[in-house]
């Protein structure tokens, strides 16, 4: 028998703490992914060029390069700089920023869907631009796209073990470290395929159901 | 600061192979895309299954992690060894394979029910109705979500660095240990998969108005 029972289960305690500083990441790297992602989108939308047009060419950029090679960049330029950080830092901020670049087209779709009229509206109360924002237009803008961000999230989670390549401790890599050690790679990474399998089927499931609900509270 | 020219050459070689790997895993995508999208609107309920099962596998694991079972755990079941350049192209033609499925059965989907309806009443049988009716509309649908895949794909290439391949990002991680000219190295690295991301796009571009020519959007109602 090539497939080993027992040691499928013994390495499983391993292999979910692993899971535990992949999920860490995806949630840190995600709350970074949607904050920034909001400000690239409402900087895309200034009357200011020169604000609009960088922001548009570095999201474009960041969106055309590999995570992979943003991961090493972060991770070996930046103590050149004098900012050295640890590896599940720079990992997580290569995350956020990688993923920020895809949510802000999200949040512009959003943005964009919101009637003109409410603009107006909120420009006839004298609103400033910010409460507009924060008022009038976000309010009804990011419901909508709430499914959409959370596809981001499955994303990102799969996106996740490319921190093994900085030496991060997360699921794919202590499948690694396992497999290296007992020179058995068959059950750890199996493992790994089928957490990675029923979490993705399961998020999925639950984006789906709460798409429906969204659309029976804005109908 | 001068533009670090001089780093160009030593990256040649694995920008080659990240050519090659990124040229043959679009050609295995496209092919594996057409099949299951297809698959799954088969009349016989065994493919429309396989093709399900192989889409939802693909796309509900890590790419990182199907390489890493591929070059790893795979030659365990099978008792021999896989180059990892073949891995690479495999693995990146099955995943996106998986994603563009979907393009393509949504897009198969979305041509009017009336355009097969008036290909039965000219008594085409199914695969002249596909063949003649209903590809030549679903593929300008595909197009621009196919770009949009293929450009993961290119960025996908650098992940084959991590089952060793010495693609592009692997030959600049060689590159770095070896000059330590860091932000240098880097920063050519992203310049260089930018570029090739720019040049999909053109030649996607291109090809949607070549395909489109001849639409008459005008007849629509």
């Amino acid at each position: 028998m090539i497939w080993d029972w027992e040691f499928a289960i013994s390495i499983l305690p391993e292999i979910l703490r692993g899971l535990g500083v992949t999920l860490l990441a995806v949630f840190w790297g995600m709350t970074i992914a949607l904050s920034l992602g909001l400000v690239w989108a409402t900087a895309r939308r200034s009357t200011n060029r020169l604000v609009a047009w960088p922001v548009a060419c570095f999201v474009e950029f960041v969106r055309s390069t590999p995570l992979l090679v943003q991961i090493f960049f972060l991770f070996y330029v930046l103590p050149s700089l004098g900012l050295t950080l640890s590896p599940l830092l720079a990992g997580v901020v290569a995350l956020g920023i990688h993923y920020s670049c895809y949510t802000s087209e999200v949040y512009r779709a959003g943005i964009n869907a919101v009637p003109r009229g409410q603009w107006e509206a909120a420009r006839a109360l004298s609103f400033s631009r910010w409460e507009s924002y924060r008022y009038v237009i976000l309010p009804q803008a990011i419901p909508p796209i709430i499914p959409a961000l959370g596809n981001y999230v499955i994303a990102m989670f799969k996106d996740a073990p490319l921190l093994s390549a900085i030496t991060v401790l997360e699921i794919l890599q202590r499948a690694k470290i396992i497999g290296n050690e007992t020179f058995r790679y068959l059950e750890p990474f199996t493992v790994v395929g089928v957490i990675f399998l029923i979490l993705s089927l399961l998020s999925g499931l639950l984006l789906t159901r709460l798409e429906r609900r969204l659309k029976l509270v804005s109908a | 600061m001068p533009p670090p020219i001089d780093l160009l050459p030593s990256l040649m070689d694995g920008l080659r192979r990240t050519l090659v790997i990124a040229a043959g895993g679009s050609v295995l995508a496209i092919a594996f895309a057409l099949l299951a999208g297809l698959g799954c609107l088969s009349r016989d309920p065994i493919v429309r299954t396989v093709a399900r099962v192989y889409i939802e596998v693909f796309r509900g694991t890590s790419a990182l992690v199907q390489l890493f079972w591929f070059y790893f755990a795979l030659p365990i079941l099978l008792g021999l060894r896989l180059d990892a350049m073949l891995v690479g192209v495999l693995v990146l033609g099955l995943n996106i394979g998986a994603y563009g499925a979907e393009v393509v059965r949504s897009a198969i989907e979305s041509v009017p029910a009336g355009q097969v309806q008036a290909a039965a009443a000219l008594s085409m049988n199914r695969w002249q109705t596909m063949r003649y009716i209903v590809l030549p509309q679903a593929i300008l649908l595909m197009l621009p979500p196919f770009g949009n895949l293929l450009i993961e794909l290119l960025k996908s290439t650098a992940l084959v660095s991590m089952i060793t391949v010495t693609d592009l990002t692997r030959a600049g991680l060689f590159l770095r240990d070896d000059t330590l000219r860091t932000a240098e190295v880097f920063g050519m690295l992203l310049l260089i998969y930018f570029s090739l991301s720019l040049m999909i796009t053109a030649v996607m571009r291109g090809l949607e108005r070549w395909l489109s020519h001849g639409q008459d959007y005008g007849g629509r109602q």
